[in-house]
């Protein structure tokens, strides 16, 4: 298991840091130039862009994907009936790749196949619906599609939680008589805190990592308008920059590595008052 | 059933006649996808599979991602027999890391020196007195391509020059017609390409050279390449919704049903008007330049295979014999027809060709009118990089030529 962790992933993030200050082409080289990869980069418009664009779906995406997957949580555990096909109809997206999702939206939204046509033949000739073919809403129907693909998951970690609380809290709430939305906020959230910060940290990766979806449905465009930083990092490894695309990859990894220490610090603070967090 | 196989054996051996080799499977990837792209394609795998080898071929579309995959497989120690690239320098380093056979022998053999021309085709394969690869077309990316029936449909004419046609933009759109047909998938490529026109259109042969080769950071912030960046902006309002992620082979199809009425793209498109079954001069205008009246410059790029060192004698016979094969004049003549590209060498008999290939062959004939393609001066991560910028300009409303331009003179600065 040690073996594994330093050999893979150890070895494998030292490389990718230390080859962002060489110039390699295809191969490796250790032909450094200090920090003139980064000073490109940072100059380059198109990361730049990704990187705005990164921030700005990540937030769309984490919130929706956490706002809309509490309520389903909520909304299942009300004791529905035919709860079991609800929860599969949720999760069932994400058993699809995010290309096949990305494919089956970049269909849907596209003006000439799409939601867009089906209006029209429906005798609206001028109505418009195109968010992917313009720069300033494509990222919007981005965020839609991962959502829709994502959210079961958000979902299915939520109810586990819920179901985590013990029954007698809601009987000691209700014989209080605190609203259930209160209960809920003030009570309940706190206590599946582990729950949350699980989808959270999953739903942050999933952002992260964003790349297959941008693929499928706009390739990055229209123009650079949704670009990401893994597709950057992609083209400059398959354009064989290899030394500038590990410079975008060492600055994909910086914000993680500093969550990964936030964590770190919350675990040690709590494991010195003598709990866990679970 | 034991038997069954000697008998095989001894009918392969017969076909392939008296000699003591053994036919090799030789894996060709390439991105002809494309419906004329595919006709082209089978020229050669039907006359390399004459040949007793066989052809067994990988195509994937788009170059972008063909081009990524060979580079994987040469990586990770599988390259595949032979792989199709742009002449430059996106197999610089493979030459430099010794995965290339040397074609040297065989081109020295057939004298591949004193037939295959002009000089600006044979230097990106011919590196130091080495042959590494085989040019097996002459592409032509300075044309227009435009659809008869969608500029009568406005009561218009084909303009033959840019300031016509510009003119011309907004009575298209009121008549109903995408003005102008662009797509922008794998990043951009199309769209570097008709700004590279563009701006050879501006400058000329001796000038445009300066930007890409010499890196003349002056002239590329100059007031002409900002004219070619206007029009670029210009042309990129016209477009359609459906253009951001669009294949160069389905904007063409806009073109070739009328739907759209003009296109900037390279020869290669000439080969869906073909199996589309349209005729030029009727159906579809050819314009070189593109669009300019009397046509001096082609600005000529290509493709080229180079061949994998695989270590098994019977692969390399096999491989050397399909090298031979690309520049026989026959399958020249056949293959570079059916791609509406110009034959790598003089003596190739072009009557097939149809009237927009003999007047691009006449111009390549001139003296200086060659001017490569930026890829041969300029690497894949730069070509990338130059694509996003182009188009940005083109579908981000609220970038300016400007700053387009800028970026332009930033990223030539920094280029290697």
């Amino acid at each position: 298991m040690m073996i594994v962790a330093i050999g893979v992933f150890v070895i494998g993030i030292t490389f990718t840091v230390v080859l962002s200050f060489t110039n390699s082409k295809l191969f490796p080289s250790f032909n450094f130039v200090g920090w003139r990869q980064y000073e490109i980069l940072w100059s380059t418009p198109r990361w730049v862009q990704s990187v705005t664009n990164i921030w700005f779906y990540g937030f769309g995406h984490i919130v929706l994907c956490m706002g809309v997957g509490f309520a389903l949580a909520v909304a299942m555990d009300q004791r529905i009936r035919g709860e079991d096909a609800f929860r599969t109809i949720f999760l069932y997206p994400f058993a699809l790749s995010a290309v096949i999702t990305g494919l089956v939206w970049q269909l849907m939204l596209d003006p000439i196949w799409g939601f867009q046509a089906f209006v029209r033949s429906l005798g609206f000739a001028d109505f418009t619906f195109a968010p992917l073919a313009n720069g300033e809403t494509a990222l919007i129907g981005m965020i839609v599609a991962s959502v829709w693909n994502g959210v079961g998951v958000t979902m299915a970690i939520l109810l586990a939680g819920l179901r985590g609380i013990d029954e007698e809290i809601w009987k000691a709430a209700r014989v209080d008589g605190i609203p259930a939305w209160r209960t809920y906020v003030s009570i309940v959230v706190p206590m599946m805190r582990g729950a949350v910060a699980t989808a959270l940290v999953l739903l942050v990766v999933n952002v992260v990592r964003t790349f297959d979806i941008v693929i499928a449905m706009t390739g990055g465009g229209p123009g650079i308008a949704t670009q990401m930083p893994a597709t950057y990092v992609i083209d400059n490894i398959n354009s064989r920059n290899v030394g500038h695309g590990m410079a975008a990859a060492t600055c994909m990894l910086a914000p993680i590595a500093v969550l990964i220490i936030i964590q770190a610090v919350f675990r040690w603070r709590a494991s010195r008052r003598g709990r866990t967090t679970s | 059933m034991k038997s069954f196989f000697p008998v095989v054996a001894m009918v392969a051996a017969a076909m392939l006649g008296s000699t003591a080799v053994r036919a090799a499977d030789v894996e060709v990837i390439h991105w002809w996808t494309s419906g004329g792209e595919q006709a082209a394609v089978s020229v050669f795998a039907n006359e390399f599979d004459k040949t007793g080898d066989k052809w067994v071929d990988n195509a994937i579309a788009l170059g972008e991602t063909a081009r990524a995959a060979i580079m994987q497989r040469a990586l990770g120690g599988d390259p595949p027999d032979a792989a199709q690239f742009n002449p430059g320098r996106q197999y610089e380093e493979l030459i430099a890391a010794g995965l290339l056979l040397d074609l040297t022998p065989l081109a020295e053999k057939e004298g591949w020196d004193n037939f295959i021309r002009p000089e600006q085709i044979k230097a990106p394969c011919k590196i130091d007195g080495k042959w590494w690869c085989v040019p097996v077309n002459i592409h032509m990316q300075n044309w227009a391509w435009a659809s008869v029936a969608a500029f009568k449909k406005a009561g218009l004419e084909v303009p033959t020059d840019w300031d016509t046609y510009l003119a011309d933009l907004p009575k298209l759109k009121d008549a109903g017609v995408i003005p102008f047909a662009v797509g922008g998938d794998g990043g951009g490529w199309q769209i570097s390409l008709l700004a590279n026109q563009l701006i050879l259109a501006q400058l000329g042969a001796e000038t445009v050279e300066k930007i890409w080769k010499d890196k003349d950071l002056a002239l590329a912030g100059g007031p002409e390449v900002l004219k070619a960046f206007q029009t670029l902006k210009t042309l990129g309002s016209y477009a359609d919704a459906g253009s951001p992620n669009r294949s160069w082979a389905d904007t063409t199809s806009l073109v070739i049903s009328g739907e759209a009425a003009l296109q900037v793209m390279g020869d290669w498109a000439q080969g869906e008007f073909q199996v589309a079954g349209q005729k030029p001069g009727t159906d579809y205008a050819c314009l070189l330049g593109p669009l300019v009246p009397e046509p001096k410059y082609v600005r000529t790029g290509g493709d080229i295979f180079v061949f994998f060192k695989q270590n098994d004698p019977d692969v390399e016979r096999a491989q050397l014999s399909l090298a031979s094969m690309m520049v026989n004049p026959k399958v020249q003549a056949l293959f570079n027809t059916a791609k509406g590209s110009a034959p790598v060498r003089d003596d190739v008999d072009m009557s097939l060709a149809n009237d927009c290939m003999k007047k691009a062959i006449e111009v390549l004939k001139q003296p200086g009118s060659v001017v490569p393609d930026a890829n041969q001066w300029r690497n894949e991560a730069f070509t990338t990089a130059q694509n996003a910028i182009f188009s940005d300009l083109i579908y981000n409303a609220n970038t300016t030529p400007e700053a387009a331009q800028a970026q332009f003179v930033e990223l030539l600065k920094n280029a290697e």
